[in-house]
Order: structure tokens, then C-alpha cells, then sequence
């Protein structure tokens, strides 16, 4: 056991877990927010994608230790407002049907439009072919990422 | 809008509001095993009176808000949408007046919850208009009172009551009270549906904006005060039992508190286990790892999945089940100018619902409650009820949203765990399924084998049809169920015209007896009987030397399904194929809406094939939400091109073989490029939206693949890239 500072949303929060735990399990059960979702353990669906120094990492296969002290952001530090271009879009193109894996989804594609503002198809492949969606909204993200790129520059 | 993610009684409603007397309150009652139409609209405070349970109800409370059950799951599949638009439509709304709460279990009141088949439209819509209707005629009646005037000088629209002449208006917070006085009317007229201003229009679903921020609450997200987590290690054959185990490296994990022999009840089946309870997940996670089990595996058949599929072809060489014959079907055969065979293959699938099963049970000295993501809230109360010898009305199930169903969550499994288990540690619990145990547990689509065969006349039309399926029948899995009975399955999917048409035919089939449980998957047995029937039919018009979309609309003179095919014809450019292009077509029917779909392929310069494009033609009657309709549409696509190209389920020595995402496939972003859908506009009754977009997708592809190479797949699932 060892105590351990995580940075979540700008938010210090301690906790006192076993330092192997997967960070996942420490945001959902220890920290409390349960917007990351666990999908699968074995980082193969991306359900629990958060940034991590911005940096999108799945929370199910990383060790609580290996985060701590860094900024984590997960879906609810965002926005809570939906007011982020990407959330935004999202409901434009209305994305979610059981919304379970859309906060993975909507992770990704932040830190996608964060490092490449207007990807192409390819891009988008290429950033998303890891996360799973069983209702099947993929060519709404698609069409969501395009949409949330084009807010982006507009705002700009 | 609102969506109260908690569950509140009516009664309990009316209390927290402060609001007895002081709102407008309608429901329906339904006497104890009367007909439906037998139902009638009645007010809360006489319910109250008289000791009524009230159905579906709506409720206008003094500030103008109108608050709604849902009694039904929101799974994806668009309920908490489209039940409002109905609502707002006929009581004269906006949507952003309306609350909607999740009703809890109750089958008296609400009848089946179940959410299957399809049918929370199509088997509630015209009483959800009604309802709504009634109220707004007792809100116009009550300002007409108010002004001393006639109703028919009133109107109502956006939740006021305006006076046409003076241009007077009351707000419907402002009439409730004396609304609430008047007798429901018995007659009121619905709209035409030419008049509607919300039904039929793609309004943004009002759920969307908590799936987007992460406040959703599904199963997994509820957390009580003191709950525990719980992990169980289950014997990995359906039927097997523990013999013993050693937990002394389990408790030394830290947050460990309990280790506990459970039960699972698998169709009267008590499959064991063994479960570990801690105070986070991870840890009963790690508790469980060094838990060592050792099992009892005897007294039951260790299949593997070529023996299931073995004996199923040795089946369909015997007798089958007769279920619907017409004519000779072996005359006409015999006599028949041309005469095929066909035998189709389709794989046992796990659901795999992207929230794993889990659920939270708090069970005390003398009542139950659970929370989860449950399809089938009033069913589970009575299993819970049943098990627990308790009364049904001690016995609470509240459905959170669901992150995925398919058939999966409306069985009893999972909360009957999760009740044992709190039972036991007396502490409210949540029993949490690892991916490898939703994916490895059970009930999985069952497994078919069909053989087809045909036989056509000398002007290219079907003379003679015949199919036999084997495989499991989900209807006879309970102990002491009566298996001599047709699976009436066997033609789901199958368009009701070819009945007309095809002179001779006979349906049957012969059930597989194999410990592996199932249940519904998305479309049910329309998912693998579409495939047979409509590959086939495909086989048919290429041996009759028709054109496939051609010969199907010789075949289906209704005029109904005639508009399906001319749409899909124009939509998809069928006639204007270019080189090099692959075009499938087929169409299916079940629960009562009509599916066409087109599936363009061609292949990529590295030869491998390539999906281009797929088009849907959706015929779901009488509708409210066409972009809630494409949505199903698109995702049932998906769901049927993992079924057919990535995903199978095998067995082996007893257990299943596929446990995770790394060895279950799924498809990705890369796998489907543009899904284009339509709705049809008629006012045929309403039809199923969820489901009936999943049938056709399959039999398209692989009909556009021999289009393409001249390749029959019969056999699924099948790798894209190695065609």
C-alpha cells in the first residue's frame, strides 16, 4: 500500500491503494468518477481513455503509481457544460446511442484535434481503430471529429 | 428536457413534490389479467382512492412541468426520445417541459417490461397518444371553464391553453388544479399524422448530453453508501459445480473481506462458484487471481464446437419439426425444372455489450433492492421474489441506463447473483463480470445450420421451397420444458408475401440438445435465418437466370414491399453498377417492420475486398424519430458485419474459447465506410426500429461478393480480406 497524489482535473486528490492497482479502478472506486468506464482490462477497447500530461492513455493498464503526480484529465474535466468543441459536435452529429464507450471515444479524439487540427480520413484510422463501439456510431465519429474540427477553427 | 436518474414512485412523485391534489395526474389501469382493450385513462387521485395501481403515467404539476415514466430500458436504442416526442406531440409540449423518470419493476402495472422484440413503440404508441390527448382536452376543457367560454373557441400549443378570439392565454401550470376536477373524456381525436410537429421530426436526443460529460449513470456507475465489490470466480462449464477451494492466499489480499461459495441459476441450471468481495474492484480482482478452485465437471457432456456442429447436419438428414407447410412441397420438387441445394452455417456469439454485466443488490432481513443495467426489470422481480421467498412487493428492481442490451440484459442471471451475495455478507453489494466472464459465460446466440432447397418452374419463379434449421430452441431451456413443439423461429425474417407467392413449401426444424445456454441476440433467430433464406434467395434468381432485386419483386406483389424495392432500386443506383463493382441486395421482415439493404464491394488495388458503400430502405410503419431510425439502422449494420466477418464463438472440452476483445474481434472504424439510410412514410402500423436493420446486412454482402468474384459464402463468420 502507499499513498499517492493524483491530479485529476485540476484536483489533488490522495489515495491509498495498492500502487499496482490500474488507474482506472482508482478514479472509478477510490477517487469516485465514474465517467472513465472499464470495457475490457487488457486495453483493447479504449473505454477507459484519459489524458494523461495530455497525452491519451488507457487507465485499465496503467498502475496508479505510474500516474501519480501528473495531470490526468478525464471526460468530466472537459467540460461538465458539454461546451467543448468536441462534446459539442458530438451532440451535433448525435454520436451515442448507449454512450457507454463515448467517453473513451470522445478522449481520443480531443487529444487527436489537439496534435492535428484537421485530420484526414487516414488520421482519424489511425487514432481511432483502437476504441470499440458495440452500437456501431462509427461513421458518426467520423463525421463528429470533422465537425468538431471545423468549431475548432472557426472559434479560433 | 430532464432525465431523473433515480427512481421515483408515483406516489412517491407526488409526495416530494409537495403536489397531492395540485397536479394533473393520468394513467392507464389495466384490470388484472384484462385485455388491452379493456384499459382505461384514469386519474391519480381516483387510482388513489380506489387503490389503483396506475400505469405509464404523466403528470403536470403547477409550474407547467410535465414529468413521464418510462417503463421500458434505455439501452441505446432511442425509448427515452421517442416515448416524449409521442408525448409532447398530442399534449402540446415542448420537449423541455417534460421529466422523464425510470419506472421501476412492476409487471402488474406496466405488463411485460421486457425490452425485446422491438416493441416499445410499436406495442405502446397508440396509448401514449391517447394518454397525452386526454390530458390536453381536460387542460382546454378546464380554461374554457376558467373563461366561460366553449372548447371548441380554445386550442392548446406549447403548454398553454390560448383563447382563439381574444388571444387569451393560460399556462397549463395555471389549469391544472381545476383539470384535475374534471371526469376524463371518453372519445378524443388524435391528429393527423399530416398535422405533426414533433413525431417524424429528428430531434436531438435528450439523453445525448449526459453520455457526452460522463454524468450518465449505468449499472456500473451506481454506488451506495458501505458497498462492497464483488468478483466471481464461476466454474468455466455451464453446468459445473465447485467441488472445493482454498481462499487462505485470497484473505491475505488487503481489502479482501469476504470469500463465498455463490450460484448462478442458468435456466434452472445452478452453475457454481466462487466469489470474492473486497472493498474496490481491483482488489477482489486480485483476490480472485490467487483463489484456487477445484471443480466438479461430471455428469455433463464436454462439447466442443465441430461435434455441436456435427450432430446438427447429422439432424437435418432425419425428420425435422413441421411448423408451416403449404402444397407438396416434395411433388413440386421432384417436378421442379430446376432444383437447388444449399447448407448455410452461422456461429454461436456472444453479445458482448461494451458495459459488462454487473449489478448492485441490497439485501436485508425482510426486502430486496437491485440496480442495473436490466432489460428485463419485471421479470427479474419475479425470479428475485421466487428465489428469495419474498413478496413481489418487497422485492424493488430499478433500471439504470444500460450501455448496451441485446437481448443479453433481460435475463435473470446476473441479479440473482448479485442478490445471493448480499444475502450472505448482509451489505449492499456490486458484482462486477470481468470482459472475459461476459464474453465466456453465456447465454450466446445459438449456433444454426440450415439447409435450403428450391425448385423453379420453367418462367424462372420459385415452384418448390423447403428450409430445415438446426439448432438450439431458446424456448425449451427451462427444466421440465415441453420439447416436442415446433421452434415457430424458423421463417423470422422471411418476407409474409413469399407465403402468397411460392405454391409449395414446408418449414421445420430439429433442435439441437447441448448444454450451452442461449438467448436472444439482437433480431434473434431473423439474424441467422436472414442469412440462409436470403442467400438463398439470391442462389434462386441466379440460377433462373433473373436479376436478384428483379426476381425478388416478382416474388412480392404487395404493393407495400413493391415501394420498398423501387426505393432501394433508386436509392442504391442498382441499374447503374459501374465495372468492377459488386452489388448485393436483400430483404428481410421481423418484428413487423421490412428491411431492404444494397451492399456495394470492389476490390482494393493489393486485391484485398473493400466494403464500399451499404444502403438501407426502412419500412417501420408509422414512426417518430427518422434520425433515431438511421441511427439503429447504421449500428445493427455494424453489429451484423462483426457477426459475419470477425467474431464466432467456439468450444472446446466444455468451455468457450473467446474471452476478451483480443481474441472475440470486433469492428472497427476502419471496417464500414457510408451507411445510407431511408424511412419510408405510410401509416402501416408501427413497427420494430431497433432490430430489423440487422438481418438484411449479411446476406447483402456476401451476395455482393459472388456479384463481385463469383465466391458463394456459406459459411460464417468469414475473413473480408482472404475472399
Amino acid at each position: 500500500m502507499a499513498s499517492l497524489t493524483l491530479k485529476i482535473n485540476s484536483k489533488n486528490y490522495t489515495v491509498n491503494t495498492d500502487p499496482k492497482m490500474p488507474l482506472l479502478w482508482a478514479i472509478r472506486d477510490i477517487v469516485g468518477l465514474t465517467g472513465t468506464k472499464y470495457g475490457c482490462g487488457i486495453a483493447q477497447c479504449g473505454a477507459c481513455t484519459v489524458h494523461l500530461e495530455g497525452t491519451p492513455v488507457r487507465s485499465c493498464s496503467l498502475p496508479v503509481s505510474a500516474a501519480a503526480n501528473k495531470n490526468i484529465t478525464t471526460i468530466e474535466g472537459l467540460s461538465v457544460d458539454n461546451s467543448h468543441p468536441v462534446q459539442l459536435a458530438w451532440i451535433q452529429e448525435q454520436v451515442p446511442q448507449c454512450g457507454y464507450c463515448q467517453s473513451g471515444q470522445i478522449m481520443a479524439a480531443t487529444a487527436l484535434l489537439k496534435r492535428n487540427a484537421n485530420p484526414t480520413d487516414k488520421d482519424i484510422d489511425a487514432a481511432m481503430q483502437g476504441h470499440i463501439c458495440r452500437c456501431g456510431t462509427y461513421p458518426r465519429i467520423r463525421k463528429a471529429i470533422k465537425t468538431a474540427s471545423q468549431l475548432m477553427a472557426s472559434t479560433k | 428536457m430532464e432525465i431523473i436518474n433515480k427512481n421515483i414512485s408515483r406516489r412517491n412523485f407526488i409526495k416530494l413534490g409537495g403536489l397531492s391534489g395540485a397536479a394533473l395526474t393520468l394513467g392507464f389501469s389495466t384490470p388484472a389479467f384484462g385485455k388491452e382493450s379493456l384499459t382505461e385513462i384514469i386519474k391519480g387521485d381516483t387510482a388513489e382512492n380506489l387503490g389503483i395501481d396506475l400505469n405509464a403515467w404523466i403528470s403536470i404539476d403547477t409550474s407547467g412541468k410535465v414529468t413521464i415514466t418510462n417503463h421500458r430500458a434505455e439501452m441505446g436504442q432511442g425509448s427515452f426520445q421517442s416515448v416524449p416526442q409521442i408525448i409532447a406531440e398530442e399534449l402540446e409540449v415542448n420537449l423541455d417541459q417534460i421529466n422523464i423518470v425510470f419506472a421501476q419493476g412492476n409487471n402488474k402495472k406496466y405488463g411485460s417490461q421486457i425490452t425485446g422484440g422491438s416493441s416499445t413503440i410499436r406495442g405502446n404508441y397508440k396509448k401514449l397518444l391517447k394518454l397525452s390527448a386526454t390530458a390536453r382536452e381536460m387542460l382546454i376543457e378546464a380554461a374554457a371553464k376558467k373563461w366561460s367560454v366553449t372548447k371548441s373557441e380554445c386550442y392548446a400549443e406549447n403548454g398553454f391553453v390560448i383563447h382563439k378570439a381574444s388571444g387569451k392565454k393560460l399556462g397549463y401550470g395555471e389549469l391544472v388544479q381545476e383539470a384535475s376536477k374534471l371526469e376524463p373524456p371518453i372519445e378524443v381525436v388524435l391528429k393527423n399524422p399530416k398535422d405533426y410537429k414533433v413525431i417524424r421530426k429528428s430531434l436531438a436526443r435528450q439523453d445525448t448530453p449526459l453520455k457526452t460529460n460522463g454524468t450518465a449513470i449505468f449499472g456500473l456507475d451506481k454506488k451506495l453508501p458501505g458497498m462492497l465489490y464483488a468478483v466471481v470466480e464461476r466454474n468455466p462449464r455451464f453446468a459445473g459445480k465447485v467441488k472445493s477451494f482454498d481462499d487462505s492466499e485470497t484473505k491475505k489480499i488487503p481489502g479482501v473481506k469476504h470469500v463465498l461459495k455463490v450460484n448462478r441459476d442458468v435456466f434452472g441450471n445452478m452453475q457454481e462458484g466462487v466469489a470474492v468481495v473486497a472493498t474496490n474492484t481491483w482488489a477482489a480482482m486480485q483476490g480472485r487471481k490467487v483463489l484456487k478452485v477445484e471443480w466438479d465437471d461430471t455428469g455433463f457432456e464436454h462439447h466442443n464446437t465441430d461435434q455441436l456442429y456435427a450432430k446438427m447436419k447429422e439432424q437435418l438428414k432425419g425428420d425435422v419439426i413441421s411448423y408451416k407447410t403449404k402444397g407438396n412441397f416434395n411433388a413440386a420438387f421432384a417436378k421442379s425444372d430446376k432444383k437447388l441445394e444449399a447448407l448455410y452455417e452461422t456461429p454461436y456469439e456472444s453479445h458482448s455489450c461494451m458495459e459488462p454485466l454487473n449489478c448492485v443488490a441490497n439485501v436485508t432481513a425482510d426486502a430486496c433492492e437491485i440496480w442495473g443495467p436490466i432489460q428485463g426489470p419485471d421479470w427479474i422481480q419475479g425470479s428475485l421474489a421466487a428465489h428469495l421467498k419474498l413478496p413481489m412487493e418487497k422485492v424493488t428492481v430499478n433500471m439504470t441506463f444500460l450501455g448496451g442490451g441485446f437481448g443479453r440484459k433481460a435475463f435473470t442471471d446476473y441479479p440473482y447473483e448479485a442478490a445471493m451475495i448480499s444475502k450472505e455478507i448482509k451489505a449492499p453489494v456490486q458484482v462486477i463480470w470481468t470482459r472475459e466472464d461476459d464474453m465466456s459465460m453465456g447465454p450466446f446466440r445459438p449456433g444454426m445450420v440450415y439447409q435450403c432447397k428450391g425448385g423453379l418452374d420453367k418462367n424462372g419463379a420459385i415452384a418448390a421451397f423447403e428450409t430445415k434449421m438446426a439448432g438450439q430452441n431458446m424456448g425449451t431451456q427451462n427444466p421440465g420444458a415441453d420439447k416436442s413443439g415446433y421452434n415457430d423461429s424458423v421463417t423470422e425474417g422471411l418476407l409474409e408475401p413469399y407465403f402468397e407467392s411460392i405454391p409449395h413449401y414446408s418449414f421445420g426444424d430439429s433442435p439441437l440438445e447441448s448444454p450451452v445456454p442461449v438467448m436472444w441476440w439482437r433480431s434473434v433467430y431473423a439474424s441467422t435465418n436472414g442469412f440462409a433464406l436470403e442467400s438463398f434467395m439470391d442462389e434462386m434468381a441466379l440460377e433462373a437466370g433473373k436479376d436478384p432485386l428483379d426476381f425478388r419483386r416478382k416474388h412480392l406483389g404487395n404493393p407495400r414491399y413493391q415501394e420498398l424495392i423501387n426505393k432501394l432500386e433508386e436509392v442504391s443506383g442498382w441499374k447503374k453498377r459501374g465495372k468492377n463493382e459488386g452489388y448485393g441486395v436483400a430483404i428481410t421482415e421481423c418484428f413487423t417492420s421490412i428491411v431492404g439493404e444494397v451492399v456495394k464491394v470492389s476490390k482494393k488495388p493489393d486485391g484485398k475486398l473493400i466494403i464500399d458503400k451499404v444502403w438501407a430502405v426502412m419500412d417501420c410503419g408509422w414512426y417518430v424519430n427518422p434520425n433515431i431510425i438511421s441511427a439503429q439502422v447504421e449500428g445493427s449494420i455494424v453489429m451484423a458485419l462483426g457477426a459475419a466477418t470477425k467474431h464466432a464463438t467456439h468450444f472446446a472440452d466444455g468451455k468457450a474459447v473467446e474471452k476478451n476483445f483480443n481474441t472475440y474481434l470486433m469492428p472497427r472504424i476502419t471496417d464500414i465506410g457510408e451507411i445510407e439510410v431511408h424511412v419510408m412514410d405510410n401509416e402501416e402500423k408501427a413497427g420494430g426500429v431497433g432490430e430489423p436493420g440487422l438481418p438484411p446486412f449479411t446476406p447483402a454482402l456476401t451476395n455482393a461478393i459472388f456479384d463481385l468474384t463469383g465466391k458463394r459464402i456459406r459459411v460464417l463468420p468469414f475473413n473480408l480480406e482472404e475472399v
